[in-house]
């Protein structure tokens, strides 16, 4: 049942190496996509936890920087 | 004109649902799998490397669809000067490359039992690999073009040009005498497909659909993250 499975009447080379490759490609994407998100969640806190106290009230004015904050947050718990 | 494009809605929308976006895709992509790989039947004439298609396939129609979508948004781009619009075709560009080359090195992996060859220059492949080298340049233009406005005009330019190619991919089959077989799925007349292999076409397809909208929402995030620490540089 299991060599049935594995070799697909002998097409199972072919067929598991395109859905291997294909979540492989997924995968790497996916990594590569959040590591850069991280990588700039970490940037905007150190940028942010060096202002002043004046400009951070400025900075959190604003919608969009809340909820980088937040994610980022969120994301490190 | 365009609030519709609010970037600042759009990111907390985008930042909220990544997670949900996230596990929906491993859910179909998990039902698609079974599916393709052991619950649909086997092809009378092609035998199992029919399941080939249900990776090939979707990752060749989200390739095209996602090019189509950042045409419109360059030629947006030139026609309003909304900066948004690059900023979601930038965006929406990694997983169209991806899908492209899924969809060459998928076909390739079929093409070898079914056609006894890895390649052939057939006028299908070949649109399909112009169509990758469009994706490349479009990145690559990001990558090395240091001026902002300059990045954005040349990008769409890449973009618009690259468009022309699109008919040529669908119509190709068509066209000219190919290798690469003629369309099964018809908009406007009856599908040749059986529904016990249209049905896990249609899974895989929305679990690739889900893939594309999660790296999308990621990459747009990670963009305007990006742009708001050169905000931050400048207080």
């Amino acid at each position: 049942m299991i060599n049935e499975i594995i070799s697909m009447n002998g097409y199972g080379p072919y067929v598991w190496s395109a859905f291997i490759f294909t979540l492989v490609s997924f995968a790497s994407l996916y990594l590569v996509t959040k590591l850069q998100l991280l990588k700039e969640q970490k940037k905007y806190i150190v940028k942010f936890g060096s202002l002043s106290e004046a400009k951070t009230a400025v900075v959190r004015e604003q919608k969009i920087n809340k909820e980088i904050l937040l994610n980022s947050v969120i994301t490190k718990i | 004109m365009f609030n519709f494009f609010d970037v600042g809605k759009i990111f907390e929308i985008s930042s909220r649902s990544t997670k949900y976006v996230f596990f929906l895709f491993i859910i179909v992509l998990i039902i698609g799998l079974t599916e393709a790989l052991f619950l649909s039947p086997e092809d009378y004439k092609q035998s199992h490397s029919v399941r080939i298609m249900y990776v090939h396939v979707p990752a060749a129609w989200m390739a095209l669809g996602i090019f189509s979508m950042m045409t419109f948004l360059s030629v947006g781009t030139f026609i309003f000067k909304n900066k948004n619009f690059f900023l979601i075709s930038k965006s929406l560009a990694p997983s169209g490359f991806i899908f492209n080359i899924i969809a060459l090195i998928t076909g390739s992996l079929w093409g070898k039992p079914t056609w006894g060859t890895w390649w052939a220059w057939d006028a299908r492949i070949t649109s399909m690999l112009i169509l990758a080298l469009f994706y490349f340049m479009y990145l690559l233009s990001w990558r090395i073009i240091e001026n902002k406005n300059n990045a954005i005009k040349i990008s769409s330019l890449i973009i618009i040009v690259g468009a022309i190619n699109v008919p040529i991919i669908k119509f190709s089959v068509n066209w000219w005498n190919t290798l690469h077989q003629g369309p099964s799925l018809k908009i406007m007349s009856d599908t040749t497909i059986h529904s016990s292999m249209l049905i896990p076409l249609g899974i895989m397809t929305a679990a690739f659909a889900l893939f594309s909208l999660l790296i999308f929402l990621m990459k747009f995030n990670t963009e305007m993250i990006r742009i708001k620490n050169k905000g931050l540089d400048r207080l």
